[in-house]
Formats: structure tokens, C-alpha cells, sequence
């Protein structure tokens, strides 16, 4: 369904992607993970062009883009297929939860008023929050906020959502209910691409994972395979640092 | 001493001065009503058009554009405002452009202030935190989309307070176009003042009409602030 090719960004003469290669298939639940400053949320940004990669493709729904010369237009088109849930939730700060999940569908979906709403209040009972549908993101706590920002990605019907740390801003004893809202999705099938620092939704919920160090892949496979019987060196290096970070 | 002033004050306040004051304070506020007032309004408003089109050029970095209203920012910042009016008024008849002295007023107040705005607006768009247009075009929308349903409503807030102070600025400064034959507020005065030979008393009468206007809209500002923060954001 998507795959990119090749892809490189440097930031200020520093080499942040290295020609990162990736692909989705529907379905897939995907976890990126890796140390700070491996790129991985560099990497997200580029695959929906809030950066400008150097160089690379992109094959979405069969047609084939070129990362650094995409049209407007093309990158509209397809942002309209995508949706990205932040680390900082980025709700819009003047409109209620209500608003925030239907200004997709209304401004840029041009979808009737009367139906949006139908479908943004269904979004928001499924993350759990329809009472707070007319509550101003200030009035929401960091858990319930990111939750009306997996509503919103969820509204208009993605064909793959892209988390960068959706679960990083939060307080421990919020960050479960996030996960939980992420993996039912996940159960629903719905297509997810991760960079997530928690090790237990790569385990448990994602169906592959991605281990990305230094702005490359190290090493990726189905996530059973990735953690009981890791390849390279440096994997095996990273998680142990991680399980004892853990039991600590 | 105190009978000295008093017997001061009471002869300066003589009863054909009270006379006068009286008779002239509806001939002084008539025109505020009907001129001051209107044009400050018109102006402004014209004026909001243009700070809104100019930060956003300025902020999505149009080439050439953007140069332009840089350029039109210093220039209208750099030189004074009766200049400007004196230019338009007295000076664009040389070259055959000959426009009405109230239609004349609007122009330069509303291009005068329009720059002084944009630079608030700018200042303001750029204070919205940057995620809040990543979220808009993640979702869907454009930018001038985005623009118009997230940004600007929030920067419209942030800007309210300096926006206001220019709005009333702008209403004192209406006096200027006394100079170029607006029979507004002030030239009114000046023709009353002139004929009766009462210049203090009439002026610090006027002065007091502008202050009632500006504390009228202080009062305002101060409510649709209060309003504002009501807001759930
Ligand atoms: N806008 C930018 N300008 C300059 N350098 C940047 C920019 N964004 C990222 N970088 C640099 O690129 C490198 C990779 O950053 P990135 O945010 O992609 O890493 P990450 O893997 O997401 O890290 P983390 O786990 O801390 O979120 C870092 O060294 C960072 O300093
Ligand atoms: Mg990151």
C-alpha cells in the first residue's frame, strides 16, 4: 500500500535520514523505535511532507511521487488518505473537541454540517470521550487531549495514521489510556505507523517493528521475531539497555 | 488666596462664556457623530483588510510580494501621518489626481494604519504555535484554510489589546484631517474658536469630547476582553 524509497534529509549539514527504506502493507500495525535523535520523527514529518525530504520516493496506492519535487497538489491528495497524531497533541485551541474532530471533514472535506458531526461524535465515543465533545482542549487533560487527536485522525477515515510518541507528553498513569485507545484500533485493523518508546505496544500490539539508528534501519521484522531472536548487534545492545532501564 | 482663584475662576467662567461652551457643545459633538466618528470606523476597518493581507503575505513568504509590503510598512512608518495627508491632498493634484477631502482622509488613514496593524497581526501569527497549522494540513485542509479556521481566530485574540490602542490612537489622530478640510470635530472648533475668541475654554472643550469618545471605547475594550477570556480558550 506504501512504500518509500531512498529517502535522506539533512538538517543544517548534519545527515539526520541516511536512505530509509519502508514499507506498509494494509493492515500493518508498525513500530519505529530507536534512541533519541535517530531521526525517527524526522522520518514521519517527511512521509507527510510537514518536511521536505532530499531525495526519495514514494509509492502510495500505486501511484509513485518523488519525495523532493511533490506537487501541492499531490501532497494534498494524499494528506487527505493520512492522518498524524502529534507527541504535543496539537488540538486547535479555539475550537471544542466536537470542532476539532469536524473541521477535517466540513472545511476540508467540504462534508455537510449535519453528517460530519455524526461521524466526529461516533469518533469520539469510540476514544471514550463523548461527554467532553463541547470542552475546549484547555479544559482536557494531556491523556483526553491526545485522545480527541486520535478522534480526529480517525473522522476522516485514513487510510494509515502515523503517531510520533503519541504516549511521550504524558504522565505515566494517562499514558494507558492512550495505549489502550491505540490498540483496539489495532485490533480493528486499522493501518498504524508508530515511533513509540514503549516497548510494550512494540511487543504486544504491533505486528512489525522497526529499529532505526542514526538516521538508518538497522534492523525491522515481525515483532515476535524481533525481540525473541534479534539479528543485528546493536538491536540486542539497544533493548538490553531498554529491559533494564525497565526493572529499575 | 482662595476668594482670588475663585474670583478668577468665576470671571473667567463669565456668563457669555457659559453662554458660548453651552451653545457650541452640540455644534462640536454633531460633527464627531457624523464625521470623526465614521471616519475612524471606515478607516479602521479597511485598514484591519489590509494588516490581515499583509501578514499573511509576510508570513507565507511570498517572494516579491512579501518585498512590497516591507516596503510599504517602511515607508508609511517612516514618514509622519499630516506629510502624508498633505501629499495626497495638496500634492497627487499636480498630477491631475484631484480626490474630495473626506474620501482623501479615509485613504491615508486606513493605509497609515493598516501598517502599523500588519505588524501586530504578524507578531501575533507568529506567536500561534507552528503545530497548530501542521495539525490543520494533517487533517486535510490548506494552508490558507488552516489560515482562516485556526490561526487567525487565535491571533485575532492575542492581538485585541495592541489593536484596540490603535484604534483609539487613530480616533484622536482624525483631528489631523482638520488640515486638509474635513469638517470634522476639530475644524469645527477651530471656526467656533476663531469667531467667539474664546480658544482656551473651547478647546479644552473639544479636548474633552475626544476624551469621552476615547473612554467610551476603553470601556468596550475592556468588555470584549473580558468577553474573550470567557472563551473556553
Ligand atoms: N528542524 C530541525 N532543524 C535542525 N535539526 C533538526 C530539526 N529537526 C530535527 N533535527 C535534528 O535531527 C536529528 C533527528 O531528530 P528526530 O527528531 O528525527 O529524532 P527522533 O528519533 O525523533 O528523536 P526522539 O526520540 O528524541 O524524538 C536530531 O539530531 C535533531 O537535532
Ligand atoms: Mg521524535
Amino acid at each position: 500500500m506504501l512504500t518509500i524509497h531512498q529517502v535522506t534529509k539533512q538538517f543544517d549539514g548534519s545527515q539526520v535520514l541516511k536512505g530509509v527504506d519502508l514499507t506498509v502493507n494494509k493492515g500493518d500495525v508498525i513500530a519505529i523505535i530507536g534512541q533519541s535523535g535517530g531521526g525517527k520523527t524526522t522520518l514521519l514529518r517527511c512521509m507527510n511532507f510537514l518536511e521536505t525530504a532530499d531525495s526519495g520516493t514514494m509509492e502510495f496506492d500505486g501511484e509513485t511521487f518523488d519525495l523532493a519535487k511533490i506537487s501541492k497538489k499531490d501532497i494534498e491528495r494524499i494528506r487527505r488518505k493520512t492522518a498524524f497524531v502529534f507527541q504535543s497533541y496539537n488540538l486547535f485551541r479555539n475550537k471544542t473537541a466536537l470542532q476539532n474532530v469536524m473541521l477535517g471533514l466540513t472545511v476540508a472535506r467540504k462534508m455537510p454540517k449535519a453528517q460530519a458531526e455524526q461521524i466526529a461524535r461516533s469518533a469520539l465515543e469510540k476514544v471514550g470521550l463523548a461527554d467532553k465533545a463541547d470542552s475546549y482542549p484547555n479544559a482536557l487533560s494531556g491523556g483526553q487531549q491526545q485522545r480527541v487527536a486520535i478522534a480526529r485522525a480517525l473522522a476522516t477515515d485514513p487510510e494509515i495514521i502515523y503517531f510520533d510518541e503519541p504516549t511521550s507528553a504524558l504522565d505515566p498513569e494517562l499514558t494507558g489510556e492512550v495505549l489502550c485507545v491505540m490498540r483496539s484500533l489495532a485490533e480493528e485493523g486499522m493501518t498504524m505507523l508508530v515511533v513509540t518508546h514503549e516497548l510494550g505496544f512494540a511487543r504486544n500490539v504491533s505486528t512489525k517493528v522497526i529499529f532505526m539508528e542514526n538516521g538508518s534501519v538497522v534492523e525491522s521484522g515481525p515483532s515476535m521475531e524481533f525481540f525473541t531472536n534479534p539479528k543485528e548487534e546493536r538491536t540486542r545492545a539497544f533493548l538490553n539497555t531498554i529491559t533494564q532501564h525497565e526493572k529499575e | 488666596m482662595f476668594e482670588g482663584i475663585s474670583n478668577a475662576v468665576s470671571a473667567f467662567f463669565s456668563q457669555r462664556l457659559v453662554g458660548i461652551l453651552v451653545e457650541s457643545f452640540p455644534k462640536m459633538l454633531l460633527p464627531g457623530l457624523k464625521m470623526t466618528i465614521p471616519l475612524t470606523a471606515i478607516s479602521f476597518s479597511i485598514a484591519l483588510v489590509i494588516a490581515v493581507i499583509a501578514a499573511m503575505i509576510q508570513v507565507a513568504k511570498i517572494p516579491v510580494l512579501r518585498q512590497l509590503i516591507r516596503f510599504y510598512i517602511w515607508v508609511v512608518r517612516g514618514t509622519p501621518l499630516l506629510v502624508q495627508l498633505y501629499v495626497v491632498f495638496y500634492g497627487l493634484p499636480n498630477l491631475g489626481i484631484v480626490l474630495e477631502p473626506f474620501p482623501t482622509a479615509v485613504l491615508v488613514f486606513s493605509i497609515n494604519e493598516g501598517a502599523y496593524c500588519a505588524e501586530t497581526m504578524r507578531a501575533a501569527i507568529e506567536s500561534i504555535p507552528k503545530g497548530q497549522m501542521e495539525a490543520g494540513v494533517c487533517v486535510g485542509m490548506s494552508w490558507l484554510q488552516t489560515m482562516f479556521h485556526v490561526i487567525l481566530p487565535q491571533a485575532f485574540r492575542t492581538a485585541f489589546p495592541p489593536l484596540s490602542n490603535s484604534l483609539i490612537s487613530m480616533l484622536k489622530d482624525t483631528s489631523l484631517a482638520a488640515n486638509i478640510t474635513v469638517m470634522e470635530m476639530f475644524m469645527v472648533t477651530q471656526r467656533i474658536a476663531s469667531r467667539y475668541y474664546e480658544h482656551l475654554a473651547l478647546y479644552i472643550e473639544v479636548a474633552l469630547i475626544y476624551l469621552l469618545f476615547c473612554t467610551v471605547l476603553t470601556k468596550v475594550q475592556a468588555v470584549c476582553e473580558k468577553k474573550l477570556a470567557s472563551y473556553g480558550f
